[in-house]
């Protein structure tokens, strides 16, 4: 695999990222970030989803039950978009980019760039049909993430780093349907 | 001073998410059907090392313990990791991958982010029915709950003191051994 590290040395780097984190500032997590994405749009198309509150504790309050749980955290969040997770995760995009552009891993060839070829060998090059895929597999994975509280950074990384019985949890429940539908699913005709 | 940090972590995480190789679903999908599992190997060894240097830097009083964060476990941890492994397996991405996939240039990772725009939203309007008509939000081992003791007091844990932190280091390096004696391949599909 051009790009990558060795398993062991990514292995370091990976760890490195986990727990530079955890010491600085608090553990890594990503899903979130895709409600306050979703909150920051939704507020823009009415202004009454967020408001300003003197009896919530973060301040905000929201007509939504969801952004409005914890005290209006979410709220909040969405009021001030320039908070440290939502600015951690744009800088994560940026990292990624930057990291192809010094020689990192990134798609080899215009059919690379629109679907891996475990993909192609399976189903076929026609990207509508993988962009239509992997738009129902994107809804199922922040559906399943909001539903658990994390994903694979918060929950599996983050958590199985901290010994959290949620880590541990996420992680069996995650890979009970990940690895047998991957193994049925991309099982190669011969 | 806290933005300059989530600059410095979030490229950190990005640039290392990219070299390991998760931000491309082809190792991803191969690491899922057993076929290449030096990602999994990648991972098991993050999550031993970075769990050693944490339960080390707590137990020598170099790491605050208020930058620990346990999350609640409830019944819709597993439920909603089921869920979240379906899409995984389909498209090679979770959230963090797909963003960075997004970011190195991968068009299919857009439609992975723009329906993982539309779960989220749709989980958001669903949240107030799912807590007040199911058991999802039921709390599991009390909640939030680390098997050893972090420190910090807001969350409970099963294992305290000299002993919890000698099981916590076992536990990291165990993660440690089993990424080194894991195969690379279990499957030859």
């Amino acid at each position: 695999m051009k790009g990558t590290l060795s398993w062991y040395m990514g292995g370091v780097l990976l760890a490195m990222a986990f727990f530079t984190a955890v010491l600085l500032v608090k553990p890594i997590g990503v899903s979130t970030q895709f409600v306050i994405a979703d909150g920051l749009i939704w507020n823009m198309l009415d202004a009454d989803v967020i408001t300003e509150s003197d009896s919530a504790k973060s301040g905000y309050e929201s007509s939504n039950a969801y952004l409005n749980k914890s005290g209006g955290k979410y709220a909040a969040n969405i009021a001030n978009p320039l908070n440290y997770s939502f600015v951690f995760v744009l800088a994560m995009m940026a990292g990624s980019f930057l990291s192809t552009l010094l020689g990192g891993d990134k798609p080899q060839s215009p059919a690379d760039r629109e679907m891996p070829s475990v993909w192609r060998e399976r189903f076929g090059a026609n990207p509508a049909l993988r962009y239509i895929a992997v738009f129902v597999a994107g809804f199922l994975v922040l559906f399943g993430a909001r539903l658990a509280g994390g994903c694979t950074s918060g929950h599996m990384m983050s958590g199985m780093m901290q010994t959290a019985i949620s880590g541990y949890l996420f992680s069996l429940g995650a890979f009970a349907t990940a690895l047998p539908l991957a193994i049925i699913m991309f099982k190669k005709n011969k | 001073m806290e933005l300059v940090l989530a600059i410095f972590l979030g490229l950190l995480f990005g640039f290392a998410l990219n070299r390991v190789g998760a931000t491309n679903p082809e190792n991803i999908i191969n690491m899922l059907r057993l076929n290449d599992l030096r990602l999994m190997k990648t991972i098991l060894f993050a999550i031993g090392i970075s769990s050693v240097l944490l339960f080390s830097g707590l137990a020598f009083g170099i790491i605050d313990p208020s930058h620990v964060s346990v999350k609640s476990a409830y019944v819709g941890v597993i439920v909603g990791g089921t869920i979240l492994g379906l899409g995984f397996a389909i498209a090679g991405y979770c959230p963090g991958t797909g963003l960075t996939a997004l970011s190195a240039g991968r068009k299919d990772a857009l439609f992975f982010v723009l329906g993982g725009f539309l779960g989220a939203f749709i989980y958001m309007l669903s949240y107030e029915w799912l807590n007040t008509h199911t058991f999802l939000f039921n709390d599991i081992a009390g909640g939030a709950t680390s098997l050893v003791e972090t420190g910090n007091e807001k969350y409970q844990y099963i294992l305290s003191g000299g002993l919890g932190k000698i099981i916590g280091l076992f536990i990291g390096a165990g993660f440690m051994v089993l990424a080194w004696i894991l195969p690379r391949q279990i499957l030859e599909n």
